[in-house]
């Protein structure tokens, strides 16, 4: 093992994570504002991952399909708000779940009657293709690299828009007491559109840019959603700084183990056992990340005031 | 008054008469989820077969399993105990054809694979009603082994996913090979992300890369792959290279090796005129999968021709036995274990006239090749 190889890993980590946080972010701002599990998530990620792919091979342009992306996504989620989820705010979760997984159901086999079953093509632009040499001589594709500069500027936004603005001070507010900003006169229902098509917009955003590096093709969302329920109960429910904390310690947790963990088992075994020992070992490893993350906290790492 | 008797009588022999020598095919696939291009390309390739035949004595009842044993198991008894099929077909992938073939093939059902060849149903498990059109799971990635131990590489790196399919193909590829591999990866099934793998084939000192991944997995990897900056070739088995998946993973595909049974460019008669047939009637280039089903079609019938099913099992399966078919692969016969004895090619992914990238026939890998477990079937 070389450093290079080391550094690139902890890159390959970090650019999972990052990706994980656009997804989790909605994920979690839903649940800690709403009150709501929505398991049809990862279909809004597959939604901007297909419009993505449309909209780059009409116009030739990856830039323009990344944004078409995104605020389809953002309008689908305000659209399924708006006609289905608005109902189960007062349901329970057991209903929240039956309805978001049909809708699963509905995106999946729209999108496939929409496209086609085929995976579509979507490529990475021109100016972020090929890899560029990092200090200390190890290569790392330039395309992972802008991702993870993308995701942290979302990440900063994210932050500064929670913080600083009137829509995230009653996105904060949304959190601790839904009742009194009700009372105080807040349009709740359109609050609850704005937040459900931010979460839905960085998913389809998410969705796009992952769409480039890996085919596009319907179901694509599910693991991804697998993933940023671990991340948000890791991070704590409700919280965004816990989000982005907890998609990079699963990315880099994950993308480790998986790389060294069959290296440890060949230390003592043959190749050929040690790569399936170590490689079933590694696909569990984030879960055992979260049960060891609850048992020692079990409101997450930064639980929601 | 003396109508009524003569009507009845013609009413029954129309309903009689196709009645007697009706053939029910049951076509089981997998036409949903992300790996339903093959079960698509298989039927259509089947049901093209079917066409051009023009026989109005042959029904085929076409269900989707979408992926999943335990649909695959409850579509085939409905379609033996309510249906009645004679001969049941089109599983595309080995988990299923496990939970499906032996009970089939136990009640008397004539069951050919037009894709999965599990070894178990090849050695020990082999039956006299199950016959393989296309190949055991093994044979490609064999023959690829071989291929690229002839072509001089020293350090090759493996890769599959972690299922059963996966372990034979790399177990297979190491058959062929037949020597020290310099790294070997198993992957989840379903993974999309791997640039964990491509920093470790980097960093490994490998001269080739082999790599079993169809459908999504492989364009997943074959993109990261090209962008990664990593530039030691790549070879594989035709699943990891079929048409849908090099037009997805475009130009980056441009220069890969793969092994397949059949080539839409391979030179015979019959072979021609199918992938004329095909694209003009779906508007795309058939699949190795799709030459499959049209094989498995064709046998079928070039055996109804001569026995039926329910009347003479015998006689049909020694007309399957035989063979006598024009296959789109050129000659074409059977093993003692009901596998294909056949040529495997070596296919290269260029630039096709259409800007798009699609394979050529580049040679053959090993000729006249019978799968491994052929000398553990006992029939």
């Amino acid at each position: 093992m070389t450093a290079a190889l080391l550094v690139e890993q902890l890159l390959n980590g970090l650019q999972l994570g990052v990706m994980l946080f656009l997804t989790a972010a909605g994920l979690t701002l839903v649940f800690g504002v709403m009150g709501l599990i929505n398991l049809a998530h990862g279909s809004l990620y597959m939604t901007g991952a297909f419009v993505c792919a449309l909209v780059a091979g009409l116009t030739g342009s990856f830039w323009v399909g990344l944004v078409a992306g995104a605020l389809a996504a953002a309008a689908a989620g305000a659209l399924v708000e708006l006609t289905v989820i608005r109902r189960l705010y007062d349901r329970d979760h057991l209903d929240q779940v039956l309805a978001t997984f049909a809708l699963i159901l509905i995106f999946s086999e729209g999108t496939r009657w929409i496209y086609g079953a085929q995976p579509l093509w979507l490529d990475v632009p021109d100016a972020l293709s090929g890899a560029v040499t990092l200090p200390g001589g190890a290569q790392y594709p330039l395309y992972r690299l802008a991702i993870i500069v993308a995701g942290l500027a979302v990440a900063l936004g994210l932050h500064l828009l929670i913080a600083r603005t009137r829509l995230g001070m009653r996105i904060r507010a949304g959190e601790s007491d839904r009742e009194m900003i009700g009372a105080l006169g807040v349009d709740i229902g359109r609050l609850y559109t704005a937040v459900f098509a931010l979460g839905a917009g960085l998913a389809g955003l998410a969705g796009a840019m992952v769409g480039a590096l890996q085919s596009v093709q319907v179901g694509m969302g599910e693991p991804v959603l697998i993933l940023a329920f671990v991340v948000i109960v890791i991070g704590g429910i409700g919280s965004v700084t816990g989000a982005l904390v907890g998609a990079v310690l699963v990315g880099v947790t994950d993308t480790l183990g998986r790389v060294f963990l069959p290296m440890a088992f060949a230390q003592v075994m043959p190749p050929a056992e040690a790569s399936g020992v170590g490689s079933a070992l590694a696909s569990v490893l984030i879960y055992v990340l979260m049960a060891v993350v609850l048992v020692w906290r079990p409101q997450g790492l930064f639980p929601a005031p | 008054m003396l109508k009524r008797p003569l009507a009845a009588a013609l009413v029954a022999a129309l309903a009689g008469a196709p009645a007697l020598a009706e053939t029910k095919i049951g076509f089981i696939s997998t036409l949903s989820g992300g790996a339903a291009h093959l079960g698509v390309d298989a039927r259509d390739g089947f049901m093209l077969a079917m066409e051009q035949a023009g026989r109005d004595d042959v029904e085929v009842l076409i269900r989707d399993d979408a992926l999943k044993p335990d649909v695959g198991k409850s579509l085939s008894d409905e379609m033996i105990q309510r249906e009645e099929v004679e001969i049941l077909t089109g599983i595309i992938f080995s988990n299923v054809a496990m939970a499906v073939v032996p009970p089939a093939v136990r009640q008397g059902v004539f069951y050919l694979s037009v894709n999965a060849g599990p070894s178990q149903l090849a050695g020990r498990g082999c039956h006299e009603n199950y016959f393989n059109v296309a190949w055991q799971n093994d044979d490609l990635h064999q023959a690829m082994g071989g291929y690229v131990a002839t072509e001089g590489y020293e350090k090759p790196f493996i890769l599959a996913p972690n299922y059963p399919a996966g372990t034979d193909a790399l177990a297979g590829f190491k058959r062929g090979y037949d020597a020290e591999v310099t790294g070997e990866i198993y992957t989840k099934l379903g993974q999309t992300d791997y640039a964990a793998e491509i920093a470790q084939i980097r960093a490994s000192g490998a001269d080739s890369v082999f790599y079993f991944l169809p459908g999504g997995m492989g364009i997943a990897f074959m993109k990261q792959y090209a962008g990664s900056g990593v530039e030691i070739p790549v070879f594989g088995p035709a699943f990891s290279f079929d048409e849908v998946i090099i037009g997805a993973v475009g130009e980056a595909a441009v220069g890969t090796r793969n092994t397949s049974q059949w080539a839409h460019d391979l030179e015979n008669a019959a072979n021609a005129a199918f992938v004329e047939a095909f694209r003009a009637e779906y508007g795309r280039t058939p699949t190795l999968y799709a030459s499959q089903g049209f094989d498995t079609a064709n046998l079928i019938l070039s055996a109804l021709g001569k026995a039926d099913p329910a009347e003479d099992p015998d006689g049909f399966r020694a007309a399957l036995e035989a063979a006598e078919f024009d296959s789109v692969r050129g000659e074409f016969r059977f093993g003692n274990n009901h596998h294909p004895i056949q040529d495997i090619y070596v296919r290269e992914v260029v630039m096709g006239e259409d800007g798009k990238p699609t394979n050529r026939l580049a040679g053959v890998a090993v000729e006249d090749h019978q799968d491994a477990y052929a000398s553990e079937c006992t029939m």
